[in-house]
């Protein structure tokens, strides 16, 4: 287990160097000379001249990408072209309703999924599951956006039950800070409750079909055992799998949401910078989804062993 | 003839799916003559207006005809989404295919396509787009390098599993030279599941597009598209939804047909998965 860890470890570094490789080269990588165009169409010759040394485009690149590379393990995002803050200071600050949002979507998600899912596996071809199966079809091709605009129309304009946009942090008292961001979860978990339900119906219908499990029942085990302690176990790690690869469709959404509900966090900070073409920010934010998404299937990744034991590593 | 029917009948979410596919296609070929109003004329007098007889779905903030725009925004989204579902096939399937049979750089692709994975599709276009002018073909290329890691993965694991097999074993010892082992006996094996595939990713691209229109970092706001049409309504939307009403349900329910049209062609593929998921 221990020389595994290492090894599923250090697998991560050359995936993350790709992302890394990706968001710092494709400066290099852009059509014409990428200070001209960051400095955008108004900028003054000392305008591009300072964009060119803020991000060293000056020296070879190897040598940039290197430096750069250290900084960013040291926690050195660079700075905005704009203000000249710390990028790593601006993210630090939009982290809270971004986290929390997607935290939030996390626990719903998977509380609502998972029984939604068992049941209509249970319940094979009744019409608890074609209903549940149509559901999950629809809103996973309804886009987040769309489904956010839906629900702030029916319940924070006509029904007046919750705030219809905007955020308040947690400084303002815990209750009022969740309450601002109810909306948007139920938003985002809407793609993201259809994958898990349909993920866990499939693999259970799978499960429920095995030898073992006829072999329970012949040997009377009740329905509730069957259901909890044989077959839901056994059809942990395809769920857990989506759930973390599920992770990229949050994120992606979590960026949408906030432009929807004006939730100043790290989706936004990223449309802004998209606006004034700040790149170090754009790069900044990526780094750290990016990050965030290989830690999330790593630590699934291990985790298998714990749902399911007969893995040998 | 009554095979077809015969097919369709026993695959309805095909004929469904595929039905509505069809009838936006029609309505984007012809756009001029659906919506008499050009989607671009400005009329500062008919601001905002809700939606009458004159203006079906009412107009914008730059008394533009939302429903002219609407009509015309399935061009721009089935343009994307055709485009980058084709684009991304191709270039998937060649990397695939060439990863999957030769080592040194299989290992190399599947190291980048890993990378390239773990960054949310959004976030890589935004990458893309932040660093060149907004254009429709720069959104394509975009959505494209996001997508290819999928394409990638499914043809090389095809490709890995297919060639274990007996007939392609049998067509080695006969003989057959690799070129002719991958396009005669590999490739024609990776079609179905790539078909199932590339419908699906043609519904995830005309959603990225949607999505980053509505963010602003997608097709120039001028251009009607879906999510430039709802971007536009964003400042207004709590006193005239209509303005990202009726964008959002043609978007929708474009992404429900193609997603219908992918699960009933995977169910006709893989009759063992059809009574499943």
């Amino acid at each position: 287990m221990f020389a595994y860890t290492i090894r599923r470890l250090l697998l991560t570094l050359p995936v993350m160097l790709v992302v890394a490789l990706f968001v710092y080269g494709l400066l290099d990588l852009a059509p014409g000379d990428p200070a001209v165009f960051l400095a955008g169409e108004e900028a003054s010759l000392e305008d591009i001249a300072r964009i060119r040394e803020t991000l060293g485009l000056d020296q070879p690149f190897y040598h940039r990408f290197t430096l750069w590379l250290l900084n960013v393990l040291q926690g050195d995002l660079g700075s905005s072209l704009f203000t000249g803050v710390p990028v790593s200071q601006m993210i630090v600050q939009r982290m809270p309703p971004t986290f929390t949002l997607m935290v939030m979507t996390l626990i719903v998600s998977v509380t609502i999924a998972i029984p939604l899912g068992a049941l209509a596996a249970w319940r094979h071809n009744s019409r608890y599951d074609r209903g549940v199966m149509i559901v999950a079809v629809l809103s996973f091709s309804l886009p987040t956006f769309v489904v956010g605009y839906m629900l702030a129309w029916a319940i924070g304009i006509e029904m007046r039950w919750l705030p219809v946009q905007g955020y308040a942090p947690f400084s303002q008292g815990i209750w009022s800070s969740i309450k601002t961001l109810i909306l948007p979860t139920l938003a985002l978990s809407s793609v993201y409750v259809a994958l898990i339900t349909r993920i866990t119906r499939a693999t259970l219908l799978e499960t429920l079909s095995q030898d073992y499990i006829r072999t329970a029942r012949s040997k009377g085990v009740g329905n509730q055992d069957i259901l909890f302690r044989h077959a839901l176990k056994n059809a942990a790690i395809p769920v857990i799998t989506v759930i973390g690869s599920g992770v990229a469709l949050l994120i992606s959404g979590a960026v949408v949401t906030e432009t929807v509900f004006s939730i100043p966090g790290l989706g936004r900070l990223t449309v802004d910078a998209i606006l004034r073409r700040d790149y170090p920010i754009i790069q900044g934010v990526i780094l750290l989804f990016s990050f965030l998404y290989v830690l999330v299937n790593l630590v699934i990744d291990l985790l298998y062993r714990v749902f399911d034991p007969r893995i040998k590593y | 003839m009554s095979q077809a029917f015969k097919f369709l009948r026993r695959h309805p979410t095909i004929f469904v799916g595929g039905t509505i596919v069809f009838l936006l296609i029609l309505m984007a070929i012809f756009a001029p003559w659906i919506a008499e109003k050009d989607p671009m004329a400005l009329s500062p007098i008919h601001r905002a207006r809700v939606p009458s007889e004159r203006f079906w779905f009412g107009t914008d903030l730059l008394g533009r005809d939302v429903f002219a725009r609407v009509v015309y925004g399935a061009r721009i989204s089935l343009i994307v989404g055709i485009s980058v579902a084709l684009l991304s096939a191709v270039i998937g399937t060649i990397i695939g295919l060439t990863s999957g049979f030769v080592k040194w750089i299989d290992a190399i692709v599947m190291r980048i396509m890993d990378g390239l994975m773990s960054i949310p599709t959004i976030l890589l276009a935004i990458a893309l787009i932040a660093l060149t002018r907004a254009s429709l073909e720069n959104v394509i290329i975009a959505i494209t390098i996001a997508e290819v890691p999928r394409v990638v993965r499914l043809v090389r694991g095809l490709a890995l599993s297919l060639r274990e097999q007996p007939y392609v074993e049998a067509a080695i010892a006969a003989g057959a030279s690799p070129v002719r082992v991958v396009f005669k006996h590999i490739f024609p094996n990776t079609i179905a599941a790539l078909t199932v595939q590339t419908t699906y990713i043609c519904g995830l691209a005309i959603l990225a597009e949607a999505s980053l229109s509505f963010i602003g970092a997608g097709i120039p706001p001028s251009i009607p598209s879906w999510g430039n049409i709802m971007a536009e309504g964003r400042a207004l939307w709590q006193i005239k939804p209509h303005m990202i009403a009726f964008p959002a349900l043609f978007l929708s329910i474009t992404i429900l047909a193609i997603n219908m049209l992918g699960d009933g062609l995977r169910d006709a593929i893989d009759p063992r998965m059809a009574k499943r998921i």
